[in-house]
C-alpha cells in the first residue's frame, strides 16, 4: 500500500502528508505519464533561447546543450517509469512505486525548469527570449506532476528482494558509480554559477524520483550485497582521478582539501556514529597533530630543534593528540553525554586561545601566537619528495596529487579501522550502548572503557591526518582551528549519515565542494547550511545514507520501518 | 528485626548441605527519606531457586540493583562465593551473577543473535588491535561467540528467530531472549525480575520449564513474582518483602500459610493499616475477583 511506503521511508514530504487519494484504477496517469515525459524528452532537441550566450548556447535544434542534455534525462526517466507502470517493463514495476516517482520527477523537473527560465530572463534581459522548446519541457514536467498524483500504483513485490544475475548488478552499479564520476567531472569544470545550480537541481530532481519510486531501496540492498567490488571501483577512480588531471592544480588543490576535510570526518564519524558521543571540538585533536607535524618539521620557525623522520613525526602527533583525548575523556565520559558535548567545546576554543597565546610573551615560546608556524618544508617520504612532480607512465602527478595520493591511503586505513571494528566485539557493545546504557553497563559491557576507545581513537586518526596537513598547508595558525570547523565536520557525518562510511564521504564532499563552487554563496554560506541542518533534521534525520539500524533508533515506534528492514535485513542473511 | 525470620532454620527441602553462592548481609537502600530496602538479608546456594515475593513497591527490584551493582546499597554487603562484590554492574556481571528486568531492557534494533552475542562481551577478550587486524585471534573468539549465542537461543527455544529484531519479537519471545542473554554472560547466579509478568497461561508454563531446566543445569535462580500458583511450583525457599523489609523466609508452604503474608499483601493495597478484620475479607475478596477478572481476559 503506497501509506505503507510512504512512512516506512521515513521522508515525510508534503505529499505524503496530504490525504491519500482514494484508490482508483492504475491506468489512469499513466497515458499522461507518457505524454508528460515524451514532451520533456522532446524538448530537449528543440531551441529553448533566442540567445547563443545564455548557458552554453540552447538555441540550436537537436543538438543539445548540457543543460538540454540533463532534460533529457530526466524525460527518459520518466519514460522508463510509465513503461514499468504500464508497459514493456512491466516485471520492474512490480517493485516500483511508479506514481509517486513519476509525481517527485516531475515536481523536480518543475523546479529544473523554473530555474532555468529565470537564468534566461537574468542573462538575456526578459523572459521574452525564450523559446518553445523551453514552455515544452515545463508542460511537460507539469503534465508528469499530473500523471504522478492522479496514479496509483501499488507495489506487489518487495523491492529490496529483487535480485537479478550477479553481473548485471555489478553492472548497474558501475554504470551508476562511472555516472556519478562523470557528472562530478562535468561540475568541476563548469565555471557559470547558474549552470552549476542548474545541474544540481538536474540530478536532485532525478534523485527524488528515484527515491519516490523505491528505487533507492533497491540500490541500498544491492549496494550492500556487492559493498566490496563497490568499494574497490571506488577506491580505483579515486586513485586515478589525480591521472586525469593532465598536471593541472586547479581542481587537486580543491580535491585535496575535500579529501582532508573527509579523513576528518571520517574520524569524527568512529566517535559520533559508532559510539554515540556528541563531540563538538573535533578539529582542536587535528590541530594538535598539525602542530606536532609543524614544531617537528625542521621549519626555521619551529619552536623545537629537532626533525624526527616523518613516520615518527606521525605518531608523536597521534599519541599526542590521543592523549589530550583522554585527558578530556576520562573525566568526562563517565557522567551523562551532554557534559561531553558542554567540555569538547570548551576544549576546542582553550586550544585555539592556548596555541594563540603559547607565544613567548604570555606563555613558553612554542606555537609562535597568532603568526603560527610559517615555511613548513614539504614531506619528505623516503626520499620521496611530495613538493615536487613526478611521473607514472609519463602523466605528471602534481604536489597536490602526491598530498592527495597519501591522504587516500590515510582515508583507506580509517574505513578499515572503521568497519573492522564495526563488525567486532567491540562494535557491537558500542551499539549496545547507543541502544541502552544502562542494560549494556548490567550486561557486563565496559561502557567508560569502550567510550574513551572511541573518544581516544578519533582524536589519534585526527592527529595523524594533522600532522599531514601541517605540510599539505605549509603553515599552521591557531585561527585555521575554529569551532566553526569543528561544527561543519560534524555538519557533514549528521548529513551524511552517522555511521556510514559512503554518507559521511558524501556529507564532506557536498559541504566541502559546494561553496568552493559557489563563491557566490559565499556570504549566505553558514545561513543555508543551518537551514539544510533543519530541514535535514526535521524530514531525514538519519542523514543521506542512513544505515539500517541508525533508521531504526530515528524512527524509534515506526513499526512499518522496522517490518521492511527485518525482511530486508533477513533477505541478506538467507541469500 | 522482630519478625521471625526463617534463617538457617534448615527448611526440610532446601538443599542446605550444599554451598552458599550468593550471600547479602544487611543490605539497605535510601533515597532521601525513603527506605525502599531495609536491612534484607538472602542466602542463595548451589542448584536452589528462591522466590521473592511482596506486593508492589515492597522494594524487590531495588533490592536486585542492589545486588547487581545498578544501584550502590546505603549499608550492606553482598558475597559471592565468598568474595565481597563492589557495587559495580560490570564486576558482577564477571563475577558470576547477572540478571533480567522486570521491564524488558533489549536492545531493541539489534538482532536476538546480536542481542545474546552482548552478553558474551564480558567472557570474550579480543581488543582494538584484534578487532582492526582480524587476527586469528579475533576470527577463533568471534566464532566461538556466534556459536555459543546460537546454542543459547536454541537452549531457550528461540532457535529459530535468530535474525529477527528484538523489537519485532513477541512478549514472550523477548522475555525469554533476555534470560538467554542474561545466561550467556555465565552466570553462576541468575536473577530473574518477574519473567512471567503480561505473559499467558502457555507462556508461564512454559517459562515455568525453562527455569526449572536452567536450574538442573547447576545454576541458582532467584525470582520475583507476583504469580503465586508459579512462585509455589517452581520455588525451594520464598523470601517476602514488605515496605522494604523481610516479612517471613521458609518454605512455600509455611510462607503461603502464614497469616501475615495475606494480611501484608493486602494492606498495602491502597497504603492503610489491615487492623480491621472485615476489612481485609473484603479486601481479599476485591482482590481475588479481580484476579479472576484479569486471567479470564487474558486466557
Ligand atoms: N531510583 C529511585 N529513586 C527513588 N525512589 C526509588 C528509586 N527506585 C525505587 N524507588 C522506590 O523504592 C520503592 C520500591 O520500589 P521497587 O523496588 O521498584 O518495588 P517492587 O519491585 O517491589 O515493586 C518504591 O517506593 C519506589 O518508588
Ligand atoms: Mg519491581
Amino acid at each position: 500500500m503506497s501509506t505503507t511506503v510512504d512512512r516506512a521511508d521515513g521522508a515525510n514530504s508534503p505529499d505524503s502528508s496530504a490525504p491519500a487519494p482514494a484508490p482508483r484504477a492504475t491506468g489512469k496517469g499513466v497515458p499522461l505519464a507518457y505524454a508528460g515525459s515524451g514532451l520533456m524528452t522532446a524538448s530537449a532537441l528543440m531551441s529553448w533561447c533566442y540567445d547563443p550566450d545564455v548557458l552554453g548556447d540552447l538555441t540550436l535544434y537537436g543538438n543539445p546543450a548540457p543543460v538540454q542534455l540533463t532534460m533529457l534525462v530526466l524525460g527518459l526517466l520518466g519514460l522508463v517509469l510509465a513503461m514499468s507502470a504500464k508497459g514493456p517493463l512491466r516485471r520492474l514495476g512490480a517493485g516500483l512505486d511508479t506514481s509517486r516517482g513519476a509525481f517527485r520527477l516531475g515536481l523536480g523537473a518543475v523546479a529544473y525548469m523554473a530555474l532555468t527560465l529565470a537564468a534566461i530572463t537574468a542573462q538575456a534581459g526578459g523572459l521574452v527570449n525564450a523559446d518553445p522548446g523551453a514552455w515544452v519541457a515545463l508542460v511537460g514536467s507539469l503534465v508528469l506532476v499530473v500523471a504522478g498524483r492522479l496514479g496509483v500504483s501499488r507495489p506487489s513485490r518487495n523491492i529490496g528482494a529483487m535480485r537479478a544475475k550477479g553481473w548485471v548488478e555489478i553492472l548497474v552499479l558501475v554504470a551508476l558509480v562511472a555516472i556519478a564520476l562523470l557528472l562530478v567531472a562535468d561540475g568541476l569544470t563548469l565555471r557559470d554559477p547558474w549552470a552549476f545550480v542548474l545541474l544540481l537541481l538536474g540530478v536532485g530532481a532525478a534523485a527524488a524520483g528515484l527515491a519516490g519510486a523505491n528505487a533507492f531501496t533497491w540500490l541500498g540492498v544491492t549496494a550492500s550485497y556487492h559493498s566490496r567490488v563497490l568499494t574497490l571501483a571506488a577506491f580505483v577512480a579515486a586513485f586515478a582521478f589525480p591521472l586525469t588531471q593532465n598536471g593541472s592544480d586547479a581542481n587537486m588543490s580543491i580535491a585535496t582539501q575535500v579529501i582532508i576535510f573527509s579523513a576528518t570526518a571520517l574520524g569524527l564519524n568512529i566517535v559520533v556514529g559508532l559510539a554515540g558521543l556528541l563531540d563538538l571540538g573535533y578539529i582542536a585533536f587535528l590541530g594538535a597533530g598539525a602542530y606536532v607535524g609543524a614544531i617537528l618539521s625542521g621549519s626555521a620557525f619551529a619552536t623545537i630543534d629537532w626533525q624526527p623522520p616523518f613516520l615518527v613525526t606521525v605518531i608523536i602527533g597521534a599519541l599526542f593528540s590521543a592523549l589530550l583525548g583522554l585527558i578530556i575523556g576520562s573525566p568526562t565520559l563517565r557522567v551523562s553525554g551532554d557534559y561531553l558535548a558542554i567540555v569538547t567545546l570548551a576544549f576546542g576554543e582553550i586550544f585555539r586561545l592556548a596555541m594563540f597565546n603559547l607565544d613567548g610573551n604570555n606563555g613558553p615560546k612554542i606555537t609562535n601566537g597568532p603568526n603560527g608556524i610559517p615555511a613548513i618544508p614539504e614531506l619528505n617520504f623516503f626520499g620521496f619528495d611530495f613538493g615536487v612532480t613526478h611521473h607514472l607512465f609519463g602523466i605528471p602527478i602534481t604536489r597536490f596529487s602526491n598530498y592527495y595520493l597519501l591522504l587516500l591511503c590515510v582515508i583507506a586505513l580509517i574505513i578499515v579501522i572503521f568497519s573492522n571494528l564495526n563488525n567486532s566485539r567491540i562494535g557491537r557493545g558500542w551499539v549496545a550502548i547507543r541502544e541502552d546504557e544502562k542494560a549494556a553497563d548490567a550486561m557486563g559491557v565496559n561502557v567508560f572503557g569502550l567510550k574513551l576507545l572511541a573518544f581516544a581513537g578519533g582524536a589519534f586518526l585526527a592527529g595523524l591526518a594533522g600532522t599531514i596537513k601541517a605540510h599539505h598547508d605549509v603553515s599552521v595558525t591557531p585561527d585555521q582551528y575554529q569551532f566553526l570547523e569543528s561544527a561543519f565536520l560534524l555538519a557533514a557525518v549528521v548529513l551524511g549519515g552517522m555511521g556510514t562510511v559512503g554518507g559521511v564521504l558524501l556529507g564532506a564532499v557536498v559541504l566541502k565542494l559546494l561553496p568552493e563552487k559557489l563563491r557566490f554563496f559565499s556570504e549566505y554560506r553558514l545561513l543555508i547550511f543551518g537551514l539544510l541542518l533543519v530541514l535535514m533534521m526535521r524530514f531525514r534525520p538519519e542523514g543521506l545514507v542512513a544505515s539500517k539500524r541508525r533508521k531504526l533508533e530515528f524512527h524509534e515506534d515506526d513499526e512499518h520501518l522496522a517490518d521492511k528492514v527485518q525482511t530486508i535485513h533477513l533477505e541478506e542473511k538467507t541469500s | 528485626m522482630s519478625t521471625a525470620v526463617a534463617h538457617d532454620t534448615g527448611a526440610p527441602d532446601a538443599p542446605s548441605g550444599r554451598d552458599v553462592l550468593l550471600e547479602a548481609r544487611g543490605v539497605v537502600m535510601r533515597f532521601g527519606g525513603l527506605t525502599a530496602v531495609d536491612d534484607v538479608d538472602l542466602t542463595v546456594r548451589e542448584g536452589e531457586i528462591v522466590g521473592l515475593i511482596g506486593p508492589n513497591g515492597a522494594g524487590k527490584t531495588t533490592f536486585f540493583n542492589c545486588l547487581t551493582g545498578l544501584y550502590k546499597p546505603t549499608e550492606g554487603e553482598v558475597r559471592l562465593s565468598g568474595t565481597v562484590l563492589p557495587p559495580k554492574p560490570g564486576r558482577v556481571v564477571r563475577a558470576g551473577m547477572s540478571r533480567t528486568f522486570q521491564n524488558i531492557r533489549l536492545f531493541a534494533n539489534m538482532t536476538a543473535l546480536e542481542n545474546v552475542m552482548v552478553g558474551r562481551y564480558c567472557r570474550t577478550k579480543a581488543g582494538a588491535f584484534d578487532s582492526i587486524l582480524r587476527t586469528p585471534r579475533f576470527r577463533r573468539e568471534e566464532a566461538q561467540t556466534r556459536e555459543r549465542a546460537q546454542e543459547l537461543l536454541d537452549y531457550v527455544g528461540l532457535g529459530r528467530s535468530t535474525e529477527l529484531l528484538a523489537r519485532n519479537m513477541p512478549y514472550g519471545d523477548q522475555r525469554r531472549l533476555e534470560i538467554a542473554r542474561a545466561l550467556a554472560t555465565d552466570p553462576k547466579v541468575l536473577l530473574l525480575d518477574e519473567p512471567t509478568a503480561g505473559m499467558n497461561p502457555q507462556e508461564t508454563a512454559d517459562a515455568e520449564r525453562l527455569i526449572f531446566k536452567i536450574r538442573d543445569s547447576g545454576l541458582a535462580v532467584v525470582v520475583i513474582e507476583h504469580d503465586m500458583r508459579f512462585i509455589f511450583n517452581l520455588c525451594d525457599r520464598v523470601l517476602c518483602l514488605v515496605r522494604g523489609k523481610t516479612l517471613i523466609e521458609g518454605t512455600p508452604g509455611e510462607v503461603q500459610s502464614d497469616p501475615r503474608v495475606i494480611e501484608a499483601y493486602i494492606g498495602t493495597g491502597d497504603g492503610t493499616e489491615p487492623d480491621d478484620p472485615d476489612d481485609i475479607d473484603a479486601k481479599i475478596e476485591a482482590q481475588v475477583e479481580a484476579r479472576e477478572a484479569r486471567e479470564g481476559g487474558r486466557g
